[in-house]
């Protein structure tokens, strides 16, 4: 629909790639840099809500990019899905943007932040928020391309940053990996065109009714085999675990948060939109069940905290697999719930991990011990997010695998129930998982005798600042603060679930009666 | 409509070569491989978008136009391909300045962690088959000194053996 507030929507994707030149032209200036960045994603901040209540009030907002009839031309169309996943996208890259401006002049290894002789991190974070944006709010399959290009292509440089040999063999892994998805997706949408004559959803989702259901088929197993390599769900997850742990904790901390998200929430648009009750939902039952079960298995096997935290993410994508898998209205609900969850908790968690490689020097839990008694904030700040992982009650992970239970219990059959039963293990172990790092790493003795002061790098110590401690302690306010705002919340994404089932108020937007 | 056979085996040529370098190890070959592979889908847009018509200008071509979309995405899809192969270009040459190849290599930890698996080590945690040694190796020293008070050895013998 077409309103007043149509002029706000492609603000989400022009700030920050103006915001991205102008840091650019900044370079060296990092005060600059710095401001510019964190004004862009503030008021990105404020359209996205802007946005969110627009949709939930009046409808989807639709902007036709250039004036073009909808199916001509390119169409943003931000629904209440797309607005929500943009604000919590935009509040992660913010916190995660403050976290490496307070790093400051103490990182030397790490070149997040205007110690680069190339200062590209400002630029690249930005163009990577534009991806993602352009992801969450486009109409058509080829500019949903597009924008995972976008954020590929920044994320290439972030992950690669300084150009560090086990940088760059992560890096190589997640390229071609990432390549190849590319690959499969743009197949997949050439064939798309071939048998439909549009890449537009809200056209595709009214034409896919008239062919051949083998065509269709064939299409629906490609587009899922592209965005599930993108989303890391087994077996396409391999990547994920080796690329992620090398980067910067703030790079390593956004990717964990966003990336994978956005292979769901292009699995969530596509299966709802294109391909509601396809023959291909046991399939991703099947998926979603050895996604988790893999993962957490992989989580167990690890020392490394990051590398833990990479395969709960890997295990966790299958929680937002199973609500999609179940296609029920509440199925649906749970998981947008559970992946604006997820992309908040993970975030934070690799956060922390960076406070607790500056505090001890390492990741490794075999060299680290004690930080509960040498440094019980960072200990509370781990704590927190760790326990909302596992699903501990009240904290909003709790919440969304209630409501994902409670949706496959409400389907029924052998197989949702087999998956409930294998969540409700997932969780369990999760808790294992985190626990077995907390009990290593915070509880247990003191190996090497870390004084807390980091390790002496240049001359002096890496001690907590304020500048990292203030924005980690915001992200995990606002995950604490989703657990208290889980109603309307949860109301907000059970009415956006019902849309998509209904899949009209989005056909009607955009389309608006008129059809080629 | 009936697609153009020659232009639909190409395309399949192109992909399927391009499939097959890029399951090489080396970071050019797999280059290589995707611009084959990014060449041949472009060309089944081409395939797709119907038959051939005459230039999609308004106004300045009689008879049928061809499909503008398909070139519209294509020339988008080129473009694309030309920065990704930019950097990993800049890839390959940072990895072979690193160790003078561009193999993509293993990831170690992974190996590390695969190789405790295999030997059946928890790391730090002693396992149970290590707790059980480390409780039959005291039982062990605690009776071969019961044994020693008994009877204890030659003494000239043991350090000859330990001499040996």
């Amino acid at each position: 629909m077409i309103s007043a507030y149509s002029w706000v929507v492609p603000l989400l994707v022009v700030l920050p790639l103006i915001g991205a030149g102008l840091t650019l032209a900044a370079a060296g200036r990092t005060a600059i840099q710095r401001a510019v960045s964190l004004t862009v994603l503030g008021a990105m901040l404020v359209a996205a809500a802007v946005l969110l209540v627009a949709a939930d009030r009046i409808g989807p907002q639709v902007m036709l990019v250039g004036g073009w009839l909808p199916w001509e031309g390119v169409v943003l169309v931000v629904d209440r899905l797309a607005a929500l996943m943009v604000i919590v996208s935009t509040t992660v890259t913010m916190a995660v943007l403050g976290y490496s401006i307070g790093q400051g002049q103490s990182s030397f290894d790490d070149e997040s932040d205007g110690h680069s002789p190339l200062p590209v991190f400002h630029p690249s974070i930005l163009v990577l928020a534009a991806g993602v944006t352009t992801t969450f709010i486009s109409g058509d399959l080829f500019h949903l391309y597009v924008g995972f290009e976008m954020l590929l292509a920044a994320s290439f440089v972030l992950l690669t940053l300084g150009g560090t040999p086990e940088r760059v063999r992560a890096g190589t892994t997640y390229v071609l990996v990432s390549l190849l998805s590319s690959m499969i997706f743009l197949v997949s949408i050439g064939l798309v065109y071939a048998s439909t004559g549009t890449v537009n959803l809200a056209l595709l989702s009214q034409r896919l009714g008239d062919i051949d259901p083998g065509t269709v088929g064939l299409l629906h197993l490609l587009l899922l085999i592209g965005f599930a390599v993108k989303a890391a769900v087994f077996p396409m997850s391999g990547w994920l675990p080796d690329s992620y742990p090398t980067a910067p904790a703030p790079v390593t901390a956004v990717f964990a948060g966003l990336l994978t998200k956005v292979g769901i929430y292009a699995i969530i648009r596509t299966q709802t939109l294109l391909f509601p009750h396809s023959r291909f939902d046991d399939l991703l039952l099947w998926a979603a069940l050895l996604t988790m079960i893999f993962g957490i298995l992989g989580a167990i096997a690890q020392d490394d905290i990051k590398r833990m935290l990479s395969y709960t993410l890997v295990s966790h994508i299958g929680f937002m697999l199973f609500g999609i898998a179940v296609g029920s209205t509440a199925g649906l609900a749970a998981a947008i719930f559970y992946t604006l969850h997820h992309i908040l908790v993970q975030t934070t968690l690799f956060l922390v991990t960076g406070l607790v490689e500056r505090v001890g020097g390492s990741t490794d839990t075999a060299r680290l011990g004690d930080l509960a008694r040498i440094s019980p904030i960072v200990g509370v700040l781990f704590f927190i997010p760790a326990m909302n992982l596992a699903g501990i009650p009240p904290f909003s992970g709790f919440l969304g695998k209630v409501g994902l239970v409670q949706a496959g219990v409400a389907e029924g059959g052998w197989l949702p129930l087999t998956v409930v039963g294998a969540s409700v293990l997932t969780s369990l172990l999760t808790l294992y998982a985190v626990a077995r790092v907390w009990g290593r790493a915070f509880w247990s003795e003191n190996p090497e005798g870390i004084t807390g002061q980091g390790p002496l790098r240049g001359g002096h110590h890496e001690a907590l600042g304020l500048g990292v401690l203030v924005p980690t302690i915001a992200i995990v306010v606002v995950g604490v603060g989703i657990t208290l705002a889980a109603g309307p919340l949860y109301d907000v994404t059970t009415r956006a679930a019902v849309d998509l089932a209904l899949r009209e108020p989005y056909v009607v937007a955009v389309l608006q009666g008129g059809m080629p | 409509m009936s697609p153009n056979l020659t232009l639909l085996l190409v395309a399949c040529t192109l992909i399927g070569t391009g499939v097959y370098l890029f399951l090489s190890r080396s970071l050019v070959r797999a280059l290589m491989g995707f611009l084959l592979m990014g060449n041949g889908i472009n060309l089944l847009f081409i395939v797709g978008s119907g038959p051939a018509g005459q230039p999609p200008i308004v106004g300045h071509s009689e008879g049928v136009m061809a499909d503008p979309v398909p070139q519209a995405l294509v020339l988008t899809a080129i473009v694309i391909t030309l920065g990704m192969t930019a950097f990993v270009l800049a890839l390959a040459h940072r990895s072979r300045q690193l160790d003078g190849l561009d193999l993509v290599r293993d990831d170690a930890e992974s190996r590390r962690i695969l190789e405790l698996a295999e030997t059946d080590n928890l790391g730090s945690v002693p396992t149970a088959r290590e707790t059980a040694e480390a409780i039959q190796a005291e039982g062990a020293r605690t009776e071969s000194r019961f044994h020693e008070e008994v009877a204890p050895p030659p003494p000239e013998e043991h350090e000859k053996g330990v001499g040996r």
